[in-house]
């Protein structure tokens, strides 16, 4: 009776089925700036390709299985006036094997090209081409220091183009984890651990990345961005990092240079050329040259470096920057001379 | 020789009755501890749910202002511990409380007054550890209590971890009694005649389940020690300053947490593989490569740990190995997803709630075992950890898995609990909505995480790609909450109001459907000898026993005029002059106690012992001396 139609509405699930899957996976490849299925770089393109290969795998076994699983029910559904007694089939042993070593065989399909991938992932670029860069995490924003060049700077790392990059990982304090989603690989920051991978970046741009182990209050808070320059810009910044800068006249900045030194500040950080050389908070040498700050989430701008200094754990919630109730002079003065520090 | 005995019955002291309440408090039957358990598991599945809609409200929009950082930090917390612990596991318990001493012919389980200690000792554990809300605040380091965000220089705002150290411990005491109980009842207590090959599949997977978590709840209470040594007594196990390795705590962790996802999946298999026969009028196809690959499974847990930390940077050789065992678990797992399809295949669907969400299960499971799979390759995982798609792959699981399993199980016996069917229609409302929510919650979840959204974090900034599928997934958990409304109302009237069941309303194949619904407290007048697979069906269709080698009628002792015979109260244990063990309040006194111990490190945090230690000491002492020399009533 209804086995004219079935052939029909089981063909219309079936397409249903696949373009809810293309849906899926245009979705999951697009321009959003942490998508991992759209790398610029050869170890994310290495992985997210793997990613996609076993996905199309798995989306045929999917296939199979609910259609075989949906065709079973329609076709075994007790209808009016049949109670009749099933045939009491224990097993079929040439069925069981064949649905045994099938799946075994897929397995060793994916299992191939892991073992390969494994290997070139954990192939750590070592020489002179190789830039090395280190990736401390602490709660709740990132430090990169380029030992080559001793130079140390937070929230943004700065990538010339098309270089192997070899990073070292670590903490300060709990574990995170470091992952710039468009560049590939993610690998957890652990104190006392030295954890290593490689990256490199293809395209000129900015990449953003945050940290993905919870790690306390403010770990969504926790971002970073990769600017990815031409070797040239990058050549450029670097020198421009590695100046110390002059003490400062001009008077308000002067003035800010003045509460900064004899404030708290000193405590916790560093700024090449002055006394403040405490390794707690991020190095604010040239705190002016970056894009953003307190952990990525804000752009670096006079207002919000204001916002931030009169109350930092209300822009970031448990910042271990406490809130000084430093006056609105103090605050006018400590912008200008940070932002000062390109 | 009945009559005899009965006479001498009545020559021994009274048993000892407890009315109301206390009948509850006191029991040792193990059916009504199984409804302790199922009736508390539903309720903290209420309060997890709740903790879920919460998170799901927060994050439902970009830069959510519903709850702060930190309560939301102890929110989703709680809701995996709750789900985990104090839901998921304890509602399979229920169900090896109410199920397999039916299943297997027994009376009660081996040790009835360690199985009601194991109930009492996991209620006040969950209260220990809920009651950390009226304290200062929950634990807020995830499930999962990655040291050493765990350690006090980096929590000590709350006592919140130390309610988790304590009443994870206390938990698992219940966990292992209960674990030790159903092995020796289920090596122990089977009627004359049910071999281990001839044992329904729910009653194989408890015994897997329970040498599980035999042993894998003493590898996380070695973690829990060390951890409350580091925060109690100042050692450093997981203190970095001191040189210590935190990854350790990842290992103990994992090695635990592990094979736990199989003790909870394993259960939810065992349901749906007793299920699908029934409502298929077929056996189980291929039955012992089914209870073997249960068993495979159980074995191949202990193997992979290491794939929840790809991204610990343990090596390339480390990752490539248990990359391997970890691909290799499909295959038992494909396994038993082929040989359910192959049970339905021929057979006569009876399309009744039951069978609905275990094809549910069958259906959902499979995609949270395919995205298994592609975790399972570290490249892939470096991409996926930590991200949603994780979220989304072990909701498949435990929710597309589990939970559908353990519905599909109340909605099968809860007639046999209760003498009431579950109402139908309302029940196919619970499923649809159900399957309709649980879709749109953890679907679009799989596109966020290759999205790059981290889990754990309370806030998005808009921009990100994130805004659509986090309102869909918030929408979809708020139906899967009025689905759960759906149920509970179900349950509540069909309680009262549902149609009668009878003994075997499903048409049922195991011995638990021979017996009146609800059961005696002595379940069986005679202990049955089983003589196949699926005694009560071989009595029903004797001509259907030729694949067991059995065309003969099989006697089942007290077998066909049983069923039902009883529904309106038979004669008691003492007519039968059947033993059944006395109700006990030791145990209850002797888990309040162990409760007590625990509760009374927080107070003071220090030695010597507070005061409420030394109570819930002398409390347990006494309550364990009580219970040894306790004296047999009766017979």
């Amino acid at each position: 009776m209804g086995f004219r139609i079935r052939p029909p509405k089981g063909l219309a699930f079936l397409l249903l089925i696949i373009a809810v899957l293309v849906l899926f996976l245009t979705g999951c490849a697009s321009n959003d700036p942490q998508n991992a299925l759209t790398p610029v770089g050869p170890v994310g393109q290495m992985e997210a390709g793997l990613f996609t290969t076993i996905f199309w795998i798995a989306v045929v076994v999917f296939i199979i299985v609910e259609a075989l699983l949906l065709y079973t029910v329609f076709r075994f559904r007790r209808r009016p006036g049949n109670d009749g007694m099933p045939a009491q089939t224990h097993g079929n042993t040439a069925l069981e094997l064949t649905w045994t070593i099938i799946p075994v065989l897929i397995l060793v399909g994916i299992a191939v090209p892991t073992l390969t991938t494994i290997a070139s992932a954990s192939n750590i670029p070592t020489g002179p081409n190789a830039l090395k860069v280190g990736v401390v995490g602490h709660q709740w924003w990132w430090e990169f220091d380029y030992p080559s060049q001793g130079v140390v700077t937070a929230d943004e790392l700065h990538l010339p183009v098309g270089t192997k990059v070899a990073l070292t990982i670590q903490s300060a304090d709990v574990i995170h984890s470091f992952w710039v989603p468009k560049l590939g690989g993610k690998m957890q920051a652990i104190p006392n651990q030295v954890n290593q991978m490689w990256l490199q970046a293809d395209e000129i741009g900015t990449f953003d990345g945050q940290c993905y182990q919870l790690c306390g209050t403010s770990h969504a808070n926790m971002r970073f961005k990769v600017i990815v320059q031409s070797q040239a810009d990058f050549d450029k910044w670097m020198a421009d990092q590695k100046t110390v800068p002059a003490k400062p006249t001009a008077a308000e900045i002067a003035k800010g240079y003045q509460v900064f030194t004899t404030g708290p500040c000193v405590g916790c950080h560093t700024i090449e050329g002055t006394d403040a050389k405490a390794k707690i908070g991020p190095n604010l040498t040239h705190f002016g040259s970056r894009t953003t700050i307190a952990g990525a989430i804000m752009e670096n701008n006079p207002q919000n470096l204001a916002k931030w200094l009169e109350d930092p754990p209300a822009v970031k919630p448990g910042s271990l920057m406490p809130n000084y109730h430093l006056t609105k002079d103090q605050v006018t003065a400590l912008v200008a001379y940070l932002e000062s520090l390109k | 020789m009945a009559t005899a005995e009965h006479t001498t019955a009545t020559s021994h002291p009274k048993h000892r009755r407890f009315g109301g309440i206390w009948s509850w408090v006191f029991t040792v039957d193990h059916k009504r501890i199984g409804i302790l358990y199922l009736v508390t598991a539903i309720f903290f599945f209420l309060v997890g749910g709740l903790e879920a809609l919460l998170v799901r409200s927060q994050l439902a929009f970009p830069g959510g202002t519903v709850v702060g950082p930190d309560t939301f930090n102890e929110l989703f917390t709680m809701h995996a511990t709750t789900m985990v612990f104090l839901s998921l596991m304890p509602m399979s318990v229920s169900f090896f409380n109410i199920v397999v001493p039916l299943q297997i012919g027994a009376r009660d389980v081996a040790f009835p007054r360690l199985n009601a200690f194991s109930y009492w000792v996991y209620l006040f554990g969950a209260l220990l550890l809920n009651s950390s809300y009226l304290f200062g605040g929950a634990p807020n380091a995830g499930w999962f209590g990655y040291a050493n965000l765990t350690e006090l220089p980096f929590n000590n705002a709350t006592h919140g971890i130390d309610f988790w150290v304590l009443g994870l411990q206390v938990l698992g005491v219940s966990s292992m009694a209960g674990a030790f109980n159903f092995l020796v009842t289920i090596v122990n207590c089977r009627a004359p005649g049910m071999t281990f090959m001839r044992m329904p599949l729910f009653t194989w997977m408890t015994l897997v389940t329970s040498f599980l978590l035999v042993f894998a709840f003493p590898v996380l209470t070695v973690g829990l020690i060390e951890l409350m040594f580091d925060r109690f007594f100042g050692t450093n196990f997981f203190n970095p300053a001191a040189g210590a390795d935190p990854i350790l705590w990842q290992h103990l962790f994992w090695l635990f947490g592990h094979p736990e996802v199989y003790i909870l999946i394993l259960p939810a298999m065992g349901i749906v593989s007793d299920v699908l026969p029934t409502f298929s009028r077929k056996p189980l196809f291929g039955y012992p490569v089914v209870a073997y690959s249960g068993v495979a499974i159980g074995f191949m847990a202990w193997g992979v740990w290491v794939h929840h930390m790809f991204t610990a940077g343990l090596g390339p050789v480390a990752d490539a190995v248990f990359s391997l065992t970890t691909m290799l678990i499909a295959v038992p797992t494909g396994i038993k997803i082929f040989n359910w399809i192959g049970t339905i295949w021929g057979g006569t669907l009876n399309m009744k709630t039951p069978l609905y969400f275990a094809l549910g299960f069958i259906a959902m499971f499979t995609i949270g075992g395919l995205s298994g799979v592609m975790l399972a390759s570290p490249p892939a995982d470096w991409l996926e950890a930590d991200t949603y798609f994780v979220v989304a792959h072990l909701h498949y699981v435990l929710f597309g898995g589990t939970i559908y399993g353990l519905f599909a199980g109340i909605y099968y016996w809860f007639p046999k609990v209760t003498g009431r069917m579950l109402d139908e229609t309302f029940g196919l409302i619970h499923f649809w909505l159900m399957t309709i929510g649980f879709n749109l919650t953890f679907a679009p979840m799989h596109v966020l995480g290759m999205d790059g959204m981290p889990r754990r974090i309370y806030t998005y900034p808009t921009g990100m790609g994130w805004d659509l599928w986090n309102l869909v997934a918030t929408i979809g958990a708020f139906t899967i909450g009025a689905s759960i409304l759906v149920f509970v109302y179900n349950a509540m009237s069909s309680v009262r109001f549902g149609k009668r069941a009878g003994a075997d309303p499903w048409d049922g194949r195991t011995l638990e459907w021979m017996i009146p619904s609800p059961p005696p407290d002595y379940n069986f007048v005679q202990i049955p000898y089983v003589h196949g697979r699926e005694p009560l069906w071989l009595e029903k269709h004797p001509e259907t026993g030729l694949g067991h080698g059995h065309p003969v009628p099989v006697p089942i002792a007290g077998g066909a005029p049983e069923l039902g015979e009883y529904a309106n109260g038979g004669p008691t244990a003492d007519d039968l002059g059947i033993h059944l063990p006395d109700p006990s309040y030791y145990p209850f006194i002797a888990a309040l106690g162990l409760a007590l111990t625990f509760a009374g490190l927080l107070i003071g945090k220090a030695p010597p012992p507070s005061w409420m230690s030394v109570v819930g000491l002398l409390c347990l002492f006494y309550g364990v001396y009580g219970w040894i020399f306790e004296p047999v009533t009766g017979y």
